[in-house]
């Protein structure tokens, strides 16, 4: 067989799936054949690249040629003129947004400089549903020595020296969560992974099952050893169809090989994986309900203790653990816990990924040593700002973290700092928000979800919040009070102290920081009936200035409810009590005529 | 694929297909690599630079040299085609030309290998924008 002399990688993540890569990759295929070039030039459908603003990404190599936005029209022309007359494409390049040039190579993009990926390690590297790429790359080798060199209590040491902690929110240590589960008393004993990733925005879990399933596999068997369970169970959501469809292929390729099954790698250890669909409720990835959900009942959450640890699955030892963290495992097994402890800050050790979403130029997913500056992660990674307009705030921890703003940008990123400045680490998204975002809209917006997402078993929860919406609904129609922000205050504070779970508990974050941080613009919104941002609709008013109006009637026949009424070439009015704010007469006005009061 | 039953056949399987990913992970250090650029627009083919790019690209891996074979654009020496650029870690890019089979096995076993010049060096008239 003739070595490839060319390998194209095509991303084949969820992001880039919907955006055609998978014809993409046809036509690739398909114009190599045509030049008979199949077996110099090796198509290789991989996990995400992160860089997923600019998707579908076609990486070549072995030059690192990083192709944006590429259309299956493209394939022939990045053949014809990458392949056979080794001249790059500049059109498909990647243009660096401040010097305006074209980067052709990732490792000068800076949206890859600040990164270190170690649980993203294999995505957009290899193909995931090929497992001899995996095993090229040491996947199964930490396993193989921790089932025939290490005993489990030594590997869970090393699991603790390592410092690594949870990865799905909470950041509670996952060595001493593994102790726990091993010397709680059963019979019989569980692995579990929470894939059940809801958080707005966030797709970490599923970019690593879809971009490396049998790092996955091997540290949920790595687990298993460790505790001594012979079953894992995957609990992912029903709404990641393409994760499931790679995890399944990993599986089925790992039992083939005797990675999984019974006597793994002549170690006498027998270990299988099944996976357990969840139909999509947030209150599931908290570890109870979650495992009240696989066991067929309602996904509601009970208290702690007992913990997992002791009752959990089957009212057996559970160890419950995110895709994220799991995805850390076999490469701390393979470095050593002193190369991972060497990363990161003080108490939080490793790296972290993050969703980055919201208006920021490189929407996408990051991976970033704890301890990376927001303003990093924003500024360097994210390309800034979209549009080049103002910051103003972070969110981070999905529904249950907080708004961080300007003054904490320069705050290292890791679970105490945030925790301190208002917010949560939780399970990695990140949304920016700029000028045109009201804070209290935003708020609102979360609690939509949480009483959404509430499953009703404790009154805090299922009746606070949804007050807590009320108030807010009535502060963004410009009805608040001073009074409603002090209920507001008062009861965030009561559902957090009160509710059942960690979903109730952290509800009303949002609520508080944003109070905390954007005090001014609550009050702007009940005294002075005012939304800075320009969202709360209800508030404004577009007046047509009478000076600038030329009596184009440009407006008034763009009006979708005729709230616009005038004389040719002279000045128009609005009828507030028609108008429905939509923006359109703005929008169209060439004189900038129209203002909003 | 028969089922692997140790932690050596592990190791065994494993080095066994490095080799087929090799080219990436070659790519992600190119720093430490010898990269070569061979010159292949339409005067570089046509002097038979294309056997000169297949040539390195399958004798480097046999020889156990880690490199990084790209082929590129007219370097403007169309009269001492095929042309290629030979840049060793941490040295200058020096460009050989008339290279065809036989003179890049003397590359290899001289320049790169040893770091020995041969005959067919070209001054360097160009700079490359990174």
């Amino acid at each position: 067989m003739a070595t490839y002399k060319y390998h194209i990688l095509v991303c084949g993540g969820t992001g880039c799936q919907a955006s055609d890569s998978a014809g993409i990759i046809e036509n690739l295929k398909k114009e190599l054949e045509a030049r008979n070039l199949q077996n110099d030039v090796q198509v290789i459908t991989s996990g995400c690249f992160g860089f997923c603003e600019k998707g579908p990404i076609v990486k070549i190599m072995p030059d690192n040629t990083f192709y944006v936005r590429v259309t299956p029209e493209d394939a022939a022309i990045i053949i014809e003129e990458h392949i056979v007359k080794g001249r790059k494409v500049e059109r498909l390049l990647y243009t660096d947004p401040e010097t305006q040039q074209h980067i052709s190579d990732s490792k000068h993009m800076g949206f890859y400089q600040k990164q270190l990926r170690i649980a993203l390690n294999n995505c957009g590297f290899i193909d995931p549903e090929n497992i001899d790429e995996a095993i090229s790359r040491d996947a199964y080798l930490a396993l193989g020595k921790v089932l025939l060199e290490m005993t489990p209590q030594s590997a869970i040491d090393e699991i603790k020296k390592s410092g690594l902690r949870g990865r799905g929110g909470g950041g509670f240590p996952t060595g001493l969560k593994w102790e726990l589960a091993s010397k709680s008393p059963g019979d019989e004993k569980y692995v579990v992974c929470n894939a059940d990733e809801g958080d707005p925005g966030a797709f970490m879990d599923r970019s690593i099952l879809e971009g490396d399933p049998h790092s996955i596999i091997e540290a949920m068997t790595i687990c298993g050893y460790c505790i001594g369970a012979h079953v894992g169970l995957v609990y992912i959501r029903a709404e990641y169809p393409l994760a499931i469809h790679r995890l399944k292929i990993a599986l089925d390729q790992a039992r083939e090989y005797g990675l999984l099954g019974d006597d793994i790698l002549g170690s006498g250890f027998s270990f299988d994986i099944e996976l357990r669909y969840g139909a999509g409720a947030f209150v599931c990835g908290e570890e109870t309900a979650l495992i009240h959900s696989m066991e067929g009942h309602r996904g509601e959450p009970t208290f702690k203790p007992p913990f997992p640890a002791v009752s959990g699955y089957l009212e057996k030892p559970t160890n419950v653990n995110n895709v994220e963290t799991f995805a850390c495992i076999p490469i701390i097994i393979n470095k050593g816990a002193e190369w991972f402890a060497s990363i990161g800050s003080e108490k939080s050790k490793g790296t972290k990924v993050f969703a980055l979403a919201g208006k920021i130029n490189n929407v996408g997913l990051i991976e970033v040593p704890m301890g990376t500056t927001l303003r990093e992660v924003i500024y360097e990674i994210g390309g800034g700002i979209k549009g080049g307009k103002e910051f103003k705030a972070v969110q981070t921890g999905g529904p249950s973290g907080g708004c961080l703003t300007q003054k904490h940008l320069d705050t290292p990123i890791d679970y105490d700092n945030l925790i301190a400045a208002g917010s949560m680490m939780g399970s990695g998204g990140m949304i920016v928000m700029d000028e045109d975002d009201c804070m209290v809209s935003i708020a609102k917006f979360y609690l939509e979800f949480t009483v959404e997402e509430s499953c009703g078993k404790c009154t805090p929860c299922r009746v606070g919040n949804k007050r807590l919406h009320e108030i807010l609904d009535k502060i963004t129609k410009g009805e608040g009070t001073m009074e409603d922000l002090d209920n507001l205050k008062n009861l965030s504070k009561v559902i957090k102290d009160t509710a059942l779970c960690g979903l109730g508990q952290t509800s009303p974050n949002p609520v508080l920081s944003t109070i905390d941080n954007f005090w001014d613009e609550y009050v702007e919104h009940v005294v002075d009936k005012k939304c800075r941002a320009g969202v709360c609709r209800s508030m404004m008013r577009y007046v047509i200035d009478p000076e600038k109006c030329v009596g184009c009637t440009l407006c008034a026949r763009n009006c979708p409810v005729n709230a616009i009424t005038g004389e040719r070439k002279e000045a128009h009015v609005i009828d507030q009590s028609i108008c429905i704010k939509c923006g359109a007469c703005k929008d169209k006005c060439k004189f900038n005529a129209i203002e909003i009061k | 694929m028969a089922k692997i039953k140790s932690l050596d056949d592990l190791r065994k399987v494993k080095s066994e297909l490095q080799d087929k990913i090799k080219l990436r992970e070659n790519a992600n250090n190119p720093e430490s690599m010898v990269q070569i650029k061979v010159g292949m627009a339409t005067s570089g083919i046509a002097s038979g630079a294309k056997e000169v790019f297949n040539y390195l690209s399958e004798e480097l891996p046999k020889r156990n040299i880690d490199a990084i074979v790209t082929q590129t654009g007219d370097m403007g020496y169309c009269y001492a085609e095929p042309t290629i650029e030979v840049t060793l870690p941490g040295q200058e890019p020096i460009v050989f030309g008339y290279v065809n089979v036989t003179k890049a096995n003397e590359i290899i076993e001289k320049y790169i290998k040893n770091g020995e010049l041969v005959e067919g060096i070209i001054p360097k008239n160009y700079k490359s924008v990174e």
